[in-house]
């Protein structure tokens, strides 16, 4: 049994120049990433998040700019993962790159509340919030492949070796 | 069945020479674009993949642009270790000072942005490109990691919208109009996995610059993608650049299309996009009065010598309002020496304005131009939204260049037509 986190929630269209705002992209490391997550938006969410939190927001998160530091300072600061109604291509794939796992679940999104409690099954994509189970979107075949590698690092690793 | 010009560029970059809407294609792009503030991260992956040898060095290409000049000792180490990298890589393309400037203005000049080509690069804004006939996509750093290593990299071909541009634009109505009119119809993700693509007669009156102003934000309705057709004004720009990669495509008279929409450039008027999104676009009357503290005519399309000409011949011979800072940031080295041929920063400075060596600037509150709380700006960039260009309580209004000068002579958002009868594109 998973133990139940807390769910932050946000609206539609979150850009990634909210989570991490521009003057911050001299810097590339987690540790110095990490403090700002969410900074143009709250100041203090990455003192309040708790490891294995879960971000829960509405459609085309990560919009914007394609600052992969946006990514990274979210996955640095403890949070599990995020569920969203969509996702804005470029973010999509920079978090799946860094293993920031990242699902489409509109019946999820539409059901929670910020601040409430959920439990997590990574590998399935599978939730429960207030007893209620849900189930994100599977991954595309090709996309599943560099999540099962642990990410893009691994995966193209691997791929020189075996050439 | 036939194809779009997305689909064709895509598909002579796989390997099979085939690609359709919604599969998904491993693709070989002619151009990789790094810059400094993604280019840190990439160099990073490009270690822990433990890669000795780039897939093609002569494709990569470097430019330092975000915190150019360095704003200071963590930027200088940035753009240090890009060039560290390029050096120890062997990679000939990197450009920091002498011939150089915003990455995505400055591509085009080198030659590395042509008909049919396809570039990728770790900045959102790589669908500038499109201008030219060519897909620029934007990808994060690892991607691009990726790319660099191996030559390849997976995508789903997005399906296209179709804009059909008839008619000619009025006085003060720009590219940058253009694109700001077509993202408050259909929404920062109207185009959301999807390819823009514009053709028609009306292309033939609009130039290159202002094609750039509005492939350059596409990304702004969530476009994966964006291609213009080819015509003589493209054909012409790249016999002095020099492109020779690829051909250039057209779309077969019946590609699919999720939509097909006609602009006519006749009906538009300038508009103004209030923050915080690209796609509140709005008459400049509805704004007018509004005061502001800071005009910046600048960034990777709207830093173009069009847009410098637009704002001199609003600003010649005026002063510029107290209180109101306005920095001239030109995109590259050469529109900034052509606009000192021109005469135009002559005209800068006299009314009172700055002008910025070419940077990425205060577009993405790095530098030169952040805003302070309370503070409003108006702005020939791309964003505005929440925070972009300094405090999180800042605006941005964004807008073409000859509404953005017109605000520096009276310091509150104004219609340039009240400057001067004499003044705006020529209209037959």
């Amino acid at each position: 049994m998973q133990p139940q986190t807390t769910i932050h929630l946000f609206g539609d269209h979150i850009d990634t120049d909210v989570i991490l705002p521009g003057k911050y992209l001299n810097l590339y490391t987690p540790e110095d990433l990490g403090p700002h997550c969410m900074e143009g938006l709250d100041p203090t969410f990455s003192t309040r998040v708790q490891v294995g939190d879960v971000i829960v927001a509405g459609k085309n998160f990560g919009t914007g700019s394609s600052r992969e530091h946006a990514a990274i300072a979210i996955k640095s600061i403890g949070i599990a993962c995020i569920v969203a109604d969509s996702f804005a291509r470029i973010f999509y794939r920079n978090a799946i790159n860094i293993g920031l796992p990242v699902f489409e679940c509109p019946e999820l999104v539409a059901a929670v509340k910020n601040g409430d409690r959920v439990t997590v099954e990574l590998a399935q994509g599978v939730f429960k919030v207030k007893g209620v189970h849900f189930q994100a979107k599977p991954f595309p075949p090709y996309v599943q492949g560099i999540i099962e590698a642990g990410g893009l690092v691994p995966f193209v690793r691997t791929q020189l070796l075996k050439n | 069945m036939g194809f779009t010009m997305t689909e064709k560029i895509y598909a002579t970059h796989t390997k099979a020479g085939y690609a359709q809407a919604g599969e998904i294609v491993v693709l070989t792009p002619d151009v990789v674009l790094l810059n400094d503030t993604s280019g840190s991260i990439t160099v990073e992956q490009l270690k822990k993949m433990g890669v000795q040898n780039l897939y093609d060095s002569e494709k990569v290409v470097l430019v330092a642009d975000h915190f150019s000049p360095p704003k200071d000792v963590t930027s200088a180490q940035s753009i240090g270790l890009l060039r560290n990298f390029g050096k120890k890589f062997g990679i000939k393309n990197f450009y920091e000072s002498g011939r150089y400037g915003i990455e995505h203005a400055l591509l085009p000049e080198l030659g590395k942005v042509g008909p049919g080509g396809l570039i990728f690069g770790a900045d959102s804004h790589t669908c500038t490109a499109g201008a030219l006939n060519a897909c620029g996509v934007g990808f994060g750093s690892t991607d691009l990691a990726g790319v660099i290593a191996t030559g390849e990299l997976w995508v789903k071909v997005p399906a296209a919208i179709r804009i059909e541009l008839v008619g000619k634009p009025g006085r003060f109505v720009t590219g940058k109009d253009v694109i700001l009119s077509l993202i408050a119809d259909i929404g920062v993700d109207g185009a959301l996995n999807a390819a823009l693509e514009f053709g028609g007669p009306g292309l033939a009156n609009l130039n290159i610059d202002e094609r750039m102003a509005i492939a350059n934000m596409a990304v702004e309705a969530g476009a994966d993608t964006c291609v213009f057709e080819c015509d003589e004004q493209v054909l012409r720009y790249i016999s002095q650049t020099g492109w020779k990669v690829r051909q250039a495509v057209e779309p077969d008279h019946d590609a699919v299309y999720l939509e097909r929409r006609v602009i006519n450039l006749e009906r538009l008027e300038p508009l103004i996009a209030a923050p915080p999104s690209p796609a509140n676009g709005v008459s400049v009357a509805s704004v007018a009065g509004i005061t502001v503290n800071q005009v910046y005519i600048g960034n990777c399309a709207n830093g173009t010598i069009t847009d410098l000409r637009q704002a001199a011949q609003i600003l010649k011979g005026q002063s510029i309002a107290p209180e109101v800072r306005v920095i001239v940031v030109p995109a590259t080295s050469a529109i900034y020496q052509q606009a000192a041929r021109e005469g135009l920063l002559e005209i800068f400075a006299a009314a009172g304005a700055g002008v910025s060596l070419p940077t990425c600037g205060a577009c993405f509150g790095g530098h030169m131009g952040i805003l302070a709380a309370g503070e409003i700006a108006i702005s020939t960039t791309n964003r505005n939204f929440k925070g972009r260009m300094g405090h999180a309580d800042s605006k941005v209004y964004l807008a073409n260049a000859w509404v953005a000068a017109a605000a520096a002579i009276t310091g509150t958002i104004t219609d340039p037509a009240t400057i001067g009868a004499h003044l705006g594109r020529e209209v037959s």
